[in-house]
């Protein structure tokens, strides 16, 4: 008699963590996984920063802590910390007391903030059709998390030229150019997911002029600061070029895997405002969609980022281990492209050390990544994107060997 | 405007950025955003911090003090942590529906072990962001799947945040009369009317226990009538459950509702927090379940709440889950928590027989047995607004607007001066 949700349909299940199944199922002892995008450590596991562990007994032995709920937008040590690692110590928008933060459920959760504020408040109260535009591949979740947040239309703009394995800058301008004005552009920071192509400084400053002129909106996804070069103020550059720029701007920033927190959901939107009276107003209309989503966000992973961003020793060590993270996949890389040039794989193979962060778009296509999955249990996306941090010194004489075969039988 | 705007043009020559700079910085995305209004109840600590009154009280948010009105970590908390700890476990992502060693004892505690439910496998339970990440799931849920009816009707009054939820997720809110105003107890009749009243397969939320604002929960007897109209009127029933171990004490009582409904063939959705009965308030520990009508379908459902929860915060945080799943699933410290749960649930029940003795004392001569009739963390004093504000601005007392009071913000040590100021106000 009860009603029943019987017309509940059989939702497909997320490309990425399908994948991770299907590794797990995998019997083949030579198997590797080149799918999620978390970092490994050359013996193929998980890695929690030194600085990390140094920080979570710091917070154990320290009995004046409480679990209280955090203030709705957030502990506010972190998100002023928080913006600072993304806008520079120095940054003369947050001098002028109009930058403001809101702590979030990691990258995901600030993107998700900084839309739902768009939708009601950017270019008049009804931005449902207002068109927000991301990259062309793009973290698959971006479409959802807009989408969701009720823009009816999000569309692609150009960045990704598979013939020659680089930027489309042409294509991108151009879609800046074509534009509606107004629309909102999702643009990565640093270290593209998935391509790891970043625009170089010039062609960010081209970016910059077409939007600043054609009045479009700059909210940046940055999920992998201090992951690119493996130094944070350089791949911040961008961000803190829109910045001098004068844009009003969000960032949604990601902890999860520069300070290797993942499960712990830390995430902040940085928001620069054109004055601290904007800001102040900006954030009395963030705190209402807090309320209605998560109330307050959860404590544990901001205290620690917290502690570690304002001790400065704890600071130093922290870099370092990030350092640490990139260099490694900087080694992959050198490492890979190097085996594929002995092998004289067919094709040329300089994309790999010249992608930056924890992606590599390979240019397999879905036939021969089907191939490596199938015949030679290396696990990837559809897209031919691989995890560098899923390469191992051990496993990747056998990653070269298999791109080659693959490459030389499957077309 | 324009005029604000042009002298904010004129301040910011001084500080020399270039001419094109300048243009762009002459009008703001942001200039129509209205200021947000405070927060009707997180507003109250706000403001409560800023007071500098010795003498000052907070009993505005749900938050639990000991008796020397301090946040109170519960023991088995402690040491739940200090054992996981010791297991140097990693960061890694955690499932988009949660930890499974949390989910699953989440389900048994509120439906019990042996529960016909969980041994088919026909609920499906993710884990959410604390109470208020469970039912914006579950208001996200319905919005999209419960075609066949848009409104969601909440007992007169609810949770503040209850409507702004469910609105938000594009369901429509009425009411059903729930609290006797005359009594400050349960209108049973009233209750039955209107929900008799209440069109086919719209939604209807029930607070599992401790009713909040009010503190009045219905009598068995009448929860079993409840059921069986209900039923009648063919409607979709959402539990929120935030206080179990609050309202008696016992666990198990206090999910009695819960548990009869499921019983009596009701596939309930169910929304549960751990925020107060196990002291994690700020890290987040929530479930949301729904009871399906089969296996089947809880896997389809299952599917389809990962596909609403990644668009918002991808998966869970790890940290209050993990020393929920230690707790619950730990037989020494699940027995210890039962205690810890046990003892706040006491220490309120005296603070309400204190402050009605103190009242007296007072010489108040009105009626406050509903002080101590109602049930679980909170206190519907039954003071109006306006008397609301004067304990506020003349005794630094603070409370929400509808007269509801935290009695866990109650001590020995100000319980005097608390019921100096309500009589004050009241005589």
């Amino acid at each position: 008699f009860v009603p029943g949700l019987f017309n509940v349909p059989q939702a497909t299940p997320v490309a990425v963590f399908k994948l991770s199944n299907d590794f797990k199922e995998d019997a083949n002892p030579k198997k590797v996984n080149l799918g999620v995008g978390a970092y490994r450590t050359d013996e193929g596991q998980p890695w929690v920063l030194p600085v990390v562990k140094k920080v979570e007994k710091i917070i154990v032995a320290d009995n004046s802590l409480n679990h209280e709920y955090l203030a709705i937008l957030g502990l506010p040590e972190f998100r002023s910390s928080a913006s600072k690692i993304a806008l520079g110590e120095d940054s003369p928008a947050i001098q002028e007391n109009r930058v403001g933060a809101v702590q979030c459920l990691g990258g995901t959760g600030a993107l998700k903030m900084g839309a739902e504020f768009l939708r009601r408040w950017y270019n008049g109260n009804d931005n449902t059709k207002t068109p927000v535009y991301v990259s062309a591949p793009t973290w698959e979740n971006h479409n959802a998390v807009f989408a969701n947040a009720g823009f009816e239309d999000v569309r692609p703009y150009k960045y990704w030229d598979a013939e020659k394995r680089g930027l489309d800058l042409d294509g991108f301008l151009g879609d800046l150019e074509s534009a509606p004005k107004h629309s909102i552009f999702v643009l990565h920071a640093c270290a593209h997911n998935p391509t790891g192509t970043d625009p170089t400084h010039v062609e960010w400053m081209q970016v910059a002029e077409v939007m600043k002129r054609r009045k479009l909106f700059v909210f940046f996804d940055s999920a992998y600061q201090g992951f690119a070069s493996g130094c944070l103020d350089k791949d911040a550059w961008a961000v803190r070029y829109f910045v001098t720029q004068g844009f009003e701007m969000f960032c949604a920033q990601s902890f999860s895997k520069n300070f290797g927190l993942y499960n712990e959901r830390v995430g902040n939107l940085t928001i620069v405002a054109r004055d601290s009276d904007n800001l102040k107003r900006v954030l009395s209309q963030m705190e209402k969609i807090v309320r209605v989503t998560w109330s307050n966000p959860p404590s544990q992973g901001a205290r620690l980022v917290a502690i570690t961003l304002n001790t400065p020793e704890l600071f130093a060590e922290w870099k370092d281990n990030v350092k640490t993270m990139a260099d490694r996949v900087l080694l992959m890389r050198a490492s890979l492209q190097a085996k594929l040039q002995a092998l004289e794989t067919p094709g040329t193979w300089d994309h790999i050390t010249q992608q930056i962060g924890m992606f590599s778009f390979t240019g397999l296509n879905p036939k021969q990544v089907e191939y490596m999955i199938k015949e030679r249990s290396i696990y990837l996306m559809a897209s031919g994107r691989i995890n560098m941090c899923g390469l191992t010194t051990k496993n990747i004489d056998y990653v070269a060997e298999s791109i080659h075969e693959t490459v030389v039988n499957v077309q | 405007m324009a005029l604000l705007k042009s002298s904010k043009i004129i301040s910011t020559v001084g500080l020399h950025p270039p001419l094109g700079v300048l243009s762009i910085r002459a009008s703001s995305w942001w200039s129509e955003v209205q200021m947000g209004p405070p927060d009707p109840i997180l507003g109250v600590s706000e403001a409560y911090k800023r007071d500098t009154n010795p003498k000052k009280i907070n009993l505005g948010v749900g938050a639990y003090r000991d008796d020397q009105g301090k946040p109170y970590v519960l023991s088995c908390v402690r040491k739940a942590e200090a054992q996981i700890a010791a297991k140097k476990l990693d960061k890694e992502y955690l499932a988009i529906g949660g930890l499974g060693d949390f989910t699953k004892a989440c389900a048994k505690l509120a439906l019990g072990d042996d529960n016909e439910v969980i041994k088919s496998g026909r609920n499906i339970t993710v884990q959410t962001i604390s109470g208020t990440g469970s039912l914006r799931i579950g208001a996200n849920f319905l919005s999209r799947f419960h075609t066949e009816a848009r409104d969601v009707y909440l007992p007169k009054p609810s949770w503040g945040n209850h409507t702004p939820i469910f609105r938000d997720a594009g369901m429509q809110l009425k009411a059903y009369t729930y609290y006797d105003p005359k009594t400050c107890g349960f209108d049973f009749q009233g209750a039955l009317n209107d929900i008799s009243k209440i069109p086919e397969k719209s939604v209807i939320m029930l607070h599992a226990c401790a009713h909040n604002p009010t503190g009045v929960d219905p009598r068995p007897e009448q929860w079993k009538e409840i059921a069986d109209l209900v039923k009648k009127r063919n409607l979709l029933v959402f539990f929120d459950m935030a206080y179990q171990g609050f309202a008696s004490g016992d666990i198990d009582r206090d999910a009695w509702a819960v548990r009869y409904f499921i019983e009596q063939g009701h596939n309930i959705v169910l929304s549960q927090s751990f925020a107060k009965n196990m002291g994690l308030y700020g890290e987040r520990v929530g479930g949301f379940t729904v009871v399906c009508k089969d296996a089947e379908e809880a896997k389809r459902v299952e599917s389809q709440l990962k596909i609403l929860i990644r668009p918002i915060y991808s998966n869970p945080p790890m940290n209050g889950a993990r020393i929920a799943a230690t707790i619950l699933n730990t037989p020494d410290l699940y027995k210890e928590w039962l205690g810890e749960v046990h003892g706040m649930a006491n220490r309120i029940i005296t603070m309400r027989e204190l402050l009605v003795a103190n009242l007296k004392k007072e010489g108040s001569t009105r009626n406050w047995k509903h002080v101590i009739d109602q049930i679980g963390m909170f206190c519907f004093t039954g003071l109006k607004p306006e008397q609301v504000e004067r304990l506020t601005k003349e005794f630094s007392i603070y409370m929400t607007k509808d007269g509801r009071i935290s009695m866990a913000g109650v001590t020995s040590g100000n319980v005097g001066y608390l019921a100096q100021g309500i009589h004050a106000v009241t005589k």
